[in-house]
């Protein structure tokens, strides 16, 4: 028979698409990074090899301000994203189907579905009242809204590890004494670990890069990496902000090598 | 004299699902398990085995009933405060762990001072005899080495009883038998009592101080192999463990009668007729007694050839004879039998 299955691959023009996409998803990237190299004051015009935009931004007490805040916020948020989507994975995953199950599932995944500006602007608000009722200012307010958006995306790949867990090794360790804590505390967690890993070099990640909420929930001062970089752009841009971006890209890179490496499956 | 008893079940129920799909898993079951006992649960795949073994770990609650260790209630407790450990089927061992670790989890989970845990482990090694194998991950075990692993891990916190699922049913036959020797070995030199679960009836006859034959969440009969094999109650049983001829009788002052209308003296009540087929004897037809027969088949095992037989009015019955020294034919198809049985040989039982 003659007949095959269907093959993507085999379409005309299939190989056209596949190189215009991969241009288009590259080559923007690729002139960023040189760019961020070059010594005039142009995003556009080449003018030869340098690293003074590195040490320019380096020196730039804006951008290690917005710098420490942006990891301080990633951290704390990643932490309390991961804490609150690992409980809520081993609520969902280790123990019987029961009622309103996908109702939680929803709930935990809201932020994946509701377009961000809402959250934002409902952030912003929200925000407001409390901020008029407490007087406190700091940077909570953008780790509550960062951990909220990035408890799905530690959640999944926590939850996708538990899927894959024998139920039977927690009952093993319950039958050889081990009381629910000591089970969760030798058997559950060291097999879990890579997943809660991963699911908090993602919400790492993810927070890093959040543009919309910071923006709508930030007072002033309280600029991160990525609003500042967003400020910049309306005045002048200068190839500081490829340099900036340049090293962001890097650290994103490590952590979502790291991110794959721990995801990956074992056969 | 009264034998002290370790575990037992007091008309236990357990139901999966509610209302009308509802699987009743065990259906009132009684049992009393004495200690030091190599107690076996015998029973076709879904008859409630594991669901009983798993009740008594404690991983499962009864519907109805209770379950005592050492005369104590346990029905509520978890299992973790049990003194019973699990070889599950599936291993359950711990990955991350090292076969050392493995076996040191329970004594350590207990609070045992760490000399100890590391002395019990270097014991249980021992025992399984892995001693070169502590410090492997699980990962790099082969089958039977886990099988053993998982053992002394169950084993190491010294329990009052031990269940063991299916242990042996992943491995080949050779290891299986090997295991076999080795289970029973390790019984009697540690005394701990044995609740063992199997599907294989030649594992449990073999094996077991007493066997109790489950089917559909019910237990059948609970007695010695020798009682189980040669006394089944019903039906079940006897087709269950070994094999069986079945022939439907009528009861008459003078014994038994056949649908052939010879008469056979038989114990027990019932209006089936039971004879294993090596306790059947062929004669030439015609001579003395017996019922008159035709051959319809001959197979060779080896060991012994089955003779299968057509009584008058067509009944069919199976022969189990030991194999001519020369390995020749003793019958030919078609050849007529007289078909006599050894004395106490044929029971009758209940449908
Ligand atoms: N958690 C459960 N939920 C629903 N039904 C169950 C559950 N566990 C067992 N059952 C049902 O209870 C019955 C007995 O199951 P059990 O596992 O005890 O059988 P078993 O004798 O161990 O069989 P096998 O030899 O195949 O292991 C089966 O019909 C099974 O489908
Ligand atoms: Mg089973």
């Amino acid at each position: 028979m003659a007949e095959r299955s269907f093959e993507v691959s085999r379409l005309p023009g299939f190989a056209t698409v596949a190189i215009a996409v991969f241009v288009l998803l590259y080559l923007p990237i690729l002139t960023l990074v040189v760019f961020s190299f070059n010594s005039g004051p142009s995003i556009a015009v080449w003018q030869g090899w340098s690293l003074h935009w590195y040490t320019d931004a380096w020196n730039n007490e804006a951008v290690k301000g917005a710098t420490i805040r942006s990891l301080i916020i990633a951290t704390a948020a990643s932490a309390v994203a991961t804490s609150v989507a690992t409980m809520a994975a081993l609520g969902t995953t280790r123990r019987a189907a029961f009622g309103g199950q996908t109702f939680i599932y929803v709930v935990i995944n809201q932020p994946l579905m509701v377009p961000e500006i809402v959250t934002a602007v409902a952030l912003l608000i929200l925000f407001g009242v409390v901020k008029q009722a407490t007087g406190y200012q700091g940077l909570g307010y953008l780790i509550l809204a960062h951990a909220a958006f990035c408890t799905p995306f530690a959640y999944l790949p926590i939850r996708a590890r538990l899927e894959g867990m024998d139920l039977s090794l927690e009952t093993a360790a319950c039958d050889l004494y081990a009381n629910p804590w000591q089970t969760f505390r030798h058997v559950t967690l060291p097999l879990l670990a890579p997943g809660i890993a991963a699911g908090a070099m993602l919400a790492f990640v993810i927070s890093l890069d959040d543009v919309v909420i910071t923006e709508f929930v930030k007072s002033g001062g309280q600029d991160t990496l990525p609003t500042y970089m967003l400020g910049q752009m309306r005045r002048a841009i200068t190839p500081e902000v490829n340099a900036i971006s340049t090293a962001l890209l890097g650290l994103t890179v490590v952590l979502l090598t790291l991110f794959f490496i721990l995801t990956r499956k074992k056969n | 004299m009264t034998q002290k008893v370790a575990i037992t079940a007091q008309n236990v129920v357990k139901a999966f699902g509610q209302g009308a799909a509802a699987v009743r898993a065990l259906d009132d079951v009684s049992v009393d398990i004495a200690t030091g006992e190599f107690f076996t649960l015998l029973g076709p795949s879904g008859c409630g085995k594991t669901t009983l073994l798993r009740l008594i770990a404690g991983f499962e609650m009864p519907t109805a009933g209770k379950i005592l260790i050492d005369g104590a209630d346990v029905t509520e407790m978890p299992p973790n405060r049990r003194p019973v450990n699990t070889v599950f089927q599936s291993y359950a061992l711990f990955p991350h762990l090292t076969v050392a670790e493995n076996i040191g989890f329970g004594l350590k989970m207990q609070g045992r001072p760490k000399a100890e845990v590391a002395a019990t482990t270097t014991e249980m090694l021992a025992l399984v005899k892995l001693d070169a194998m502590a410090d492997r991950k699980i990962s790099q075990l082969s089958g039977g080495q886990q099988q053993r692993v998982a053992l002394a891990r169950a084993l190491a916190p010294r329990p009052k009883v031990l269940l063991l699922d299916e242990p042996l049913s992943a491995l080949d036959l050779k290891l299986r038998k090997k295991m076999q020797v080795e289970l029973k070995r390790l019984q009697t030199e540690t005394g701990i009592t044995f609740v063992f679960v199997t599907h294989d009836q030649e594992e449990a006859l073999t094996m077991s101080d007493r066997i109790a034959v489950m089917s559909a969440g019910k237990i059948q009969q609970i007695g010695a192999p020798r009682e189980i094999y040669t006394r089944p109650v019903n039906r079940f049983v006897a087709s269950f463990v070994g094999e069986t001829n079945f022939l439907p009788v009528t009861a008459t002052p003078q014994g038994a009668r056949l649908s052939t209308g010879d008469v056979i003296a038989a114990e027990g009540e019932g209006s089936v007729l039971i004879v294993r087929p090596e306790q059947l004897r062929l004669g030439p037809a015609g001579v003395g007694a017996g019922l008159a027969a035709k051959v319809t088949g001959v197979v060779y095992f080896g060991t012994d050839i089955h003779v299968n037989l057509s009584l008058a009015d067509g009944t069919a019955l199976t022969a189990r004879v030991p194999s001519p020294v020369d390995g020749g034919a003793d019958f030919a198809t078609g050849q007529d039998v007289a078909v006599t049985f050894q004395p106490g040989a044929a029971r009758l039982i209940r449908e």
